[in-house]
């Protein structure tokens, strides 16, 4: 790993312009000032919805504040067909100062990729990284490979259309699956392109502890992707076999929750 | 008054308990600079004790804090991404130079957020820091006010995090003595209140005797603005944009061409200063620390700031000025800045000279005493709180080095030795007690980054791997 760099020249003369973003919370009955707050991001095209159908609400009941962000362009946040991965970083980063304690990022698919730059920018209690895609061409060949015609126009500055079969397992029924699929919009055509490109995150500041988790049969994310970031972040991924690649929607959504906060309560190691 | 306190592990000094704080490092002020060293150095687990002598954070930007020197309608002159921690931003709902009370909220969530609250000890005031013969220090401490007795602890460090801009720099003009008319600091002026339908002239073109004369030219009868050279006046937008982002969208360009650049846009935007009545700058632009206003031309232009000389001296009812003329005020304001105080260490400790300049590694790091770092002593062309956020990142990581590696450590210092007293600073900024910590903020936090790289924990396993 290299060094912090500090020299931001960028980030200085040219600040990510504000956009009105869409937060959702969940507040457990009994406030715990032991347990951190939780910022849930979510991958590409999806919003902070795909965290409030179960995980936002089981991580308050187990007593953690959740709160999940659409970064600009998504859900409910303020269109922004030019955004960069830049400013998606910029947009978690923003939540997560305005929490009141240190929180905890949470990302998923693209959106760990997201938080993976945030943790460089914001000095997280922890980081977790789910079924992350961290892009560069091996993910494009492996996303052709599976599901060509919703792949092949993002390439090109198009949109990208990730099927059912890829993102949920079999067990999750037809008409759920349908309905998620078409909930799923899609990241700007730059922030694609930056994701193809694979520019590495910069280093956490702070050094937070940070976790892989994955399962073996995730159709976006190969296993090999998997170890890859883990090792990087000097770990091992934690694995749900037999999972798709959106574990929050999947049926058996409920294992790789708790199995965060389990780890979250255990302080990270 | 509340301390820590460790009764099993008492030591002596002079006839006087010292109570053992180990491996805990001490931070002298809750400011800016004071709280970044805090969360830098539990970051880096280190056990902290900070002593703050008034009851809340924010130092400087407390103004309720009796020595605080910012006054109501203070504004920043360093736009936000310039302004904030570099891995705490300001809200995107502020604007581009927020009120002086949001850098105060912002600190406050800044303490609250990093827990940092529970490891300040406040109304608590440092009296003495002294060498406790080993690399260790004698902290020793009473209530704010001098209520109480004193108490001694034993750190392993200590950072001074105490601020320079509150020990007022008093001019020294004849005849002061028998002018009736009032006269002040400007660190005591807090309100336009003060200036209602007098007649004031205001003394120093820092960014304090600017923002003064500006209020002062909508509150008072009569203002005149007293300058001893002519000056940059930088506006706070220059093409739509805040002034000092435009400028480092050029900071790859060479200081000479950034120089001219500057000078041709004021040129072309401002126009010829001496049209107003200002003197011509007798220096390049970043030459003197730079003056952030857009009103002071602007009211120059209305008439309702006049500008003047030098002050040569005062008379019973009158300013003598450098050119002969005299004015009469009735309030005169002394923007004149301000010097550095440490009034809690001897003088020798920070190397300084007679006239009480420190001379320090990065203005951080005495070369005499390698477990006392100075915090925030800067006066950058930019926002301080990314300098001393790094700054104090170094601190931590020095102090971590120290205790793993005494070899690499070793070599760190002999080599950061030769950089004491070093400058950081291309331009050949203007001799003045204002100037002694004037650093560009391009030069500095490079050589930072040369020092964190060089500090770096992923360095130390790599190095020590190939050994
Ligand atoms: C009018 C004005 C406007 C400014 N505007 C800007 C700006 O726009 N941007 C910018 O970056 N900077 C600005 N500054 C500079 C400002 O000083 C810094 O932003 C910042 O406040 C410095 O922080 P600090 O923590 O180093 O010192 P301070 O803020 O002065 O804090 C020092 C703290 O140490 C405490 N302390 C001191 N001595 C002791 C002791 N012996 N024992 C215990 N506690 C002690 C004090 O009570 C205080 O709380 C401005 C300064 C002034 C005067
Ligand atoms: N809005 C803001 O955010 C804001 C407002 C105020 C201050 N600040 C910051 O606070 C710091 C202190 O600023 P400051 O303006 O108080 O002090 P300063 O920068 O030291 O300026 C002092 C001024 O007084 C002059 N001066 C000093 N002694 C004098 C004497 N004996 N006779 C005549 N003139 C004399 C100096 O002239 P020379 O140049 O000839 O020495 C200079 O013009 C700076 O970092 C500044 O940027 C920020």
């Amino acid at each position: 790993m290299s060094s912090v760099r500090i020299m931001r020249t960028r980030d200085w003369a040219s600040p990510v312009p504000p956009a009105r973003r869409e937060l959702l919370t969940a507040t457990p009955e009994v406030a715990d000032d032991t347990r951190p707050p939780v910022l849930f991001v979510p991958g590409f095209g999806h919003g902070a919805w795909a965290y409030a159908e179960h995980w936002l609400e089981h991580a308050a009941s187990r007593g953690f504040a959740a709160h999940a962000v659409s970064p600009r362009g998504h859900g409910s946040s303020e269109p922004a067909p030019k955004a960069t991965l830049r400013a998606y970083a910029h947009d978690v980063v923003q939540v997560a100062a305005g929490l009141p304690r240190q929180a905890v990022l949470v990302g998923h698919g693209a959106g760990a990729l997201v938080v993976a730059h945030a943790l460089a920018r914001y000095p997280a209690r922890a980081g977790v990284l789910a079924a992350p895609v961290f892009g560069g061409w091996a993910t494009l060949g492996l996303a052709l490979r599976r599901n060509l015609f919703g792949t092949l126009p993002a390439a090109f500055g198009g949109r990208l259309r990730l099927g059912r079969r890829q993102l949920f397992g079999r067990d999750l029924p037809e008409p759920l699956a349908r309905d998620y699929t078409r909930r799923i919009g899609h990241a700007s055509a730059r922030a694609q392109w930056e994701l193809l490109r694979a520019r590495a995150p910069e280093n956490p500041v702070g050094d937070p502890p940070v976790l892989v988790v994955g399962t073996p049969d995730d159709r976006v994310v190969p296993r090999s992707a998997l170890d890859k970031v883990a090792r990087r972040y000097g770990g091992a991924p934690l694995l749900f076999p037999g999972m798709g690649h959106d574990l929050m929607l999947d049926t058996r959504w409920q294992e790789p929750v708790d199995a965060i906060l389990d780890w979250l309560e255990k302080g990270g190691e | 008054m509340s301390t820590p306190t460790d009764p099993s592990s008492t030591l002596w000094r002079d006839g006087r308990p010292v109570y053992d704080r180990r491996d805990t490092v001490c931070v002298i002020g809750a400011g800016p600079s004071g709280l970044a060293a805090v969360k830098n150095l539990r970051e880096h687990g280190f056990g902290v004790d900070c002593y703050e002598r008034e009851t809340g954070v924010g130092g400087a930007w407390n103004w309720r804090h009796d020595r605080s020197p910012v006054y109501a309608g203070t504004h920043l002159i360093s736009s936000k991404p310039f302004t904030q921690f570099p891995d705490f931003p300001m809200p995107d709902t502020w604007p581009d130079y927020p009120h002086h009370s949001q850098l105060l909220s912002y600190l406050e969530r800044y303490a609250d957020h990093f827990g940092l609250r529970p490891h300040v000890w406040f109304g608590t005031e440092v009296v003495r820091v002294e060498p406790a013969g080993d690399t260790s220090w004698d902290v020793t401490t009473r209530s704010t006010g001098g209520y109480g007795s004193e108490r001694t602890h034993r750190y392993l460090a200590v950072v001074i995090a105490n601020g320079h801009n509150w020990a007022p720099k008093e001019p020294a003009f004849e005849g002061l003595d028998e002018f009736r008319g009032q006269t002040m600091h400007a660190s005591s002026y807090k309100d336009p209140k003060e200036l209602r339908g007098r007649r004031v002239l205001v003394v120093g073109g820092g960014n304090t005797g600017c923002d003064i004369a500006v209020e002062s030219a909508t509150a008072a009868s009569q203002t005149w603005h007293s300058t001893r050279r002519g000056y940059w006046y930088l506006p706070k937008y220059l093409l739509g944009r805040p002034a000092d982002q435009v400028n480092d969208g050029l900071a790859k360009l060479p200081l000479g061409l950034r120089q001219w650049l500057a000078a041709r846009t004021l040129r072309l935007t401002v126009g010829d200063q001496t049209r107003f009545g200002l003197p011509k700058p007798d220096h390049k632009v970043f030459e003197t620390h730079p003056i952030s206003n857009s009103q002071l031309i602007y009211h120059l232009g209305h008439g309702t700031i006049t500008p003047v000389p030098d002050v040569r001296r005062f008379h019973r009812g009158s300013v003598e000025l450098s050119d002969g003329r005299h004015v009469e005020p009735d309030l005169v304001v002394f923007a004149t800045g301000y010097l550095p105080r440490f009034e809690f260490l001897s003088p020798e400790i920070l190397g300084a000279d007679e006239h009480g300049r420190p001379t320090l590694y990065l203005h951080a790091f005495p070369r005499e005493h390698p477990t006392l770092a100075v915090a925030g002593l800067l006066q950058p062309d930019s926002g301080l709180f990314p300098l001393v956020h790094w700054q104090t990142v170094l601190i931590a990581r020095w102090l971590r080095l120290r205790d793993r590696d005494l070899e690499r450590a070793a070599a760190f210092w002999s080599r950061a030795s030769a950089d004491v007293g070093k400058r950081w600073n291309r331009a050949r900024v203007k001799d003045s007690t204002r100037h002694w910590f004037e650093v560009s903020h391009l030069d500095y936090l490079r050589a930072l980054q040369g020092a964190l790289d060089e500090l770096s924990p992923a360095t130390a396993v790599a190095s020590r791997s190939t050994r």
